[in-house]
């Protein structure tokens, strides 16, 4: 009750000296128009279908490249040493990369190969890249899930004769997935942001539509459209991720006591 | 060649320098129960691992049925699936209801069908008086209850020698009997096992061969009359001494 008092007078104050203030019309006009809202909606809203789309496909590789890796990671004994070894040297390298370099690199790099059987369009090769980049923190995730599960549920599925591969995908992986939930919806609310990166090689996507309108028209109310747009998805998921996170963390402290 | 069904031989292991197995030898013939005694920290749980091979020994060797099965060549995962080992903690999969659990090794490892393995896993269950949780999941269970389905989780991979790890060890007094009752029907039923244990009534009762462990080393080993009523070494005589002071003998 209090906080919701306090909430509309806070809020309200900031409005009114927003709306008072001299440079508001300009800022409207600029920002906040009406017709250049309508105007622009239809263009951005299928770009931004598209962003959805990489969204779903980008998501879906990155869960199952990012689990093989860091499965590939906690295997243990010298003969899968090669193995492990590529995997950090892979991890350290693309997390050390700015992600627009990369999907630059990619994304315009390898299309002006013009490799025979190699993707040439830009849109593939920009998903790629932020396939390559998300994993590389994904699989930490996942690592860190892994490790958190107890040595002695290994060592019993150890015991009964599974191998580590077996132990990992039956025993290890189901809990450390429970585990690191929260933290891979954190991920989705990043890489539903970040596919609008891909604009930079041209590719018509939300932000592209709103930038060329921008062009066309001098006016920034299409960035505004595409914000919406965007923090109509990336709200809901954050709150659903704060609501998941509070419900196990609850569930967890039930089954201590 | 000794006919022992398990034969420890000259088996020493350290962990980072530490020393916590020395030249220990050991012989378990088949259908005998070996009780390991002695404190916590002596080398019990790790010579147990040692013979699963959980844990590398440093040096000795390790035959089943007279075969090496400590050579590098040998494929761990094969051995393991001829023994059972059963832990202090229970260490049940927790995602797992207790059918899933038991069957798990059965169907993964040994290829066995899936009904085949419901079906011995239920009458697994059935014989250990567990029936009713055939769907629970482990935290809905009571500590001996879970006790008892890792043993019978064990048991499902039809294992020929059983190695029990102080599985009394972390469960309430009252719930430790009805775990140390289904050892005690094992034993009837002609099972080779190693147990290492603080429960020295049992460990008279059930055992053929018990063994004091002190620092890594088997100090003394006899029949369970002969350790119990007249030990040689003073360590042993400490120990025991120790625990009918306790009250546990």
């Amino acid at each position: 009750m209090i906080a919701a008092a306090s909430t509309v007078i806070v809020l309200g104050i900031i409005l009114w000296v927003i709306l008072t203030s001299d440079a508001w019309p300009a800022v409207q006009r600029q920002f906040f128009s009406w017709k250049h809202f309508k105007q622009s909606f239809p263009d951005v809203l299928a770009g931004f279908w598209l962003d959805i789309q990489m969204f779903i496909i980008a998501e879906i590789l990155i869960l199952a490249f990012s689990l093989l890796l860091a499965m590939i990671r906690s295997l243990r004994g010298p003969a899968f040493f090669p193995l492990r070894a590529m995997v950090v040297i892979y991890i350290d390298l693309i997390r050390g990369i700015p992600m627009l370099l990369l999907i630059l690199l990619l994304g315009f790099g390898v299309p002006a190969l013009q490799l025979q059987g190699v993707p040439s369009s830009e849109l593939f090769w920009g998903v790629a890249a932020l396939v390559i980049s998300y994993s590389a923190y994904t699989a930490e995730v996942y690592r860190a899930g892994i490790e958190s599960v107890h040595e002695s549920q290994r060592m019993s599925a150890r015991s009964l004769g599974l191998t580590q591969v077996q132990a990992l995908r039956y025993v290890i992986v189901p809990q450390a997935v429970r585990n690191v939930i929260p933290a891979l919806l954190n991920g989705f609310v990043s890489l539903q942001k970040d596919v609008a990166l891909v604009y930079v090689l041209g590719v018509r996507e939300g932000l592209r539509a709103a930038n060329i309108y921008n062009h066309s028209t001098f006016n920034y109310t299409s960035y505004i459209v595409a914000a919406v747009l965007f923090l109509i998805i990336s709200v809901p998921v954050a709150r659903f991720t704060d609501w998941y996170t509070e419900r196990d963390r609850r569930r967890r402290q039930a089954m201590s006591t | 060649m000794s006919d022992a069904k398990l034969q420890i031989c000259s088996v020493s292991k350290a962990f980072d320098g530490k020393v916590v197995l020395r030249d220990v030898d050991l012989d378990v013939g088949a259908h005998d129960a070996v009780c390991l005694i002695g404190s916590s920290g002596s080398g019990k749980s790790t010579l147990l691992k040692c013979v699963n091979l959980l844990v590398d020994i440093d040096a000795g060797e390790i035959h089943l049925d007279g075969e090496v099965i400590t050579d590098r060549t040998v494929n761990p995962n094969d051995v393991r699936q001829r023994m059972g080992i059963v832990f202090q903690a229970f260490n049940l999969f927790p995602h797992m209801t207790v059918l899933e659990n038991i069957t798990l090794g059965p169907v993964k490892v040994h290829g066995t069908s899936r009904d085949e393995a419901n079906e011995t896993a239920r009458a697994l269950l059935d014989q250990f008086g567990l029936i009713d949780k055939t769907d629970e999941y482990p935290d809905r269970l009571s500590g001996g209850q879970q006790q008892r389905v890792a043993i019978v989780r064990s048991l499902a991979t039809r294992p020929e020698l059983m190695l029990f790890d102080e599985v009394t060890s972390a469960l309430d007094p009252e719930l430790v009997a009805e775990v140390l009752g289904v050892i005690r029907k094992l034993k009837y039923e002609g099972m080779t096992m190693v147990i290492a244990t603080h429960e020295m009534g049992f460990a008279r009762d059930v055992a053929d061969q018990v063994c004091f462990l002190d620092n890594g080393v088997i100090l003394e080993k006899g029949r369970p009359a002969e350790i119990f009523r007249n030990p040689q070494q003073p360590r042993t005589r400490q120990f025991l001494q120790r625990i009918v002071e306790a009250g546990r003998l």
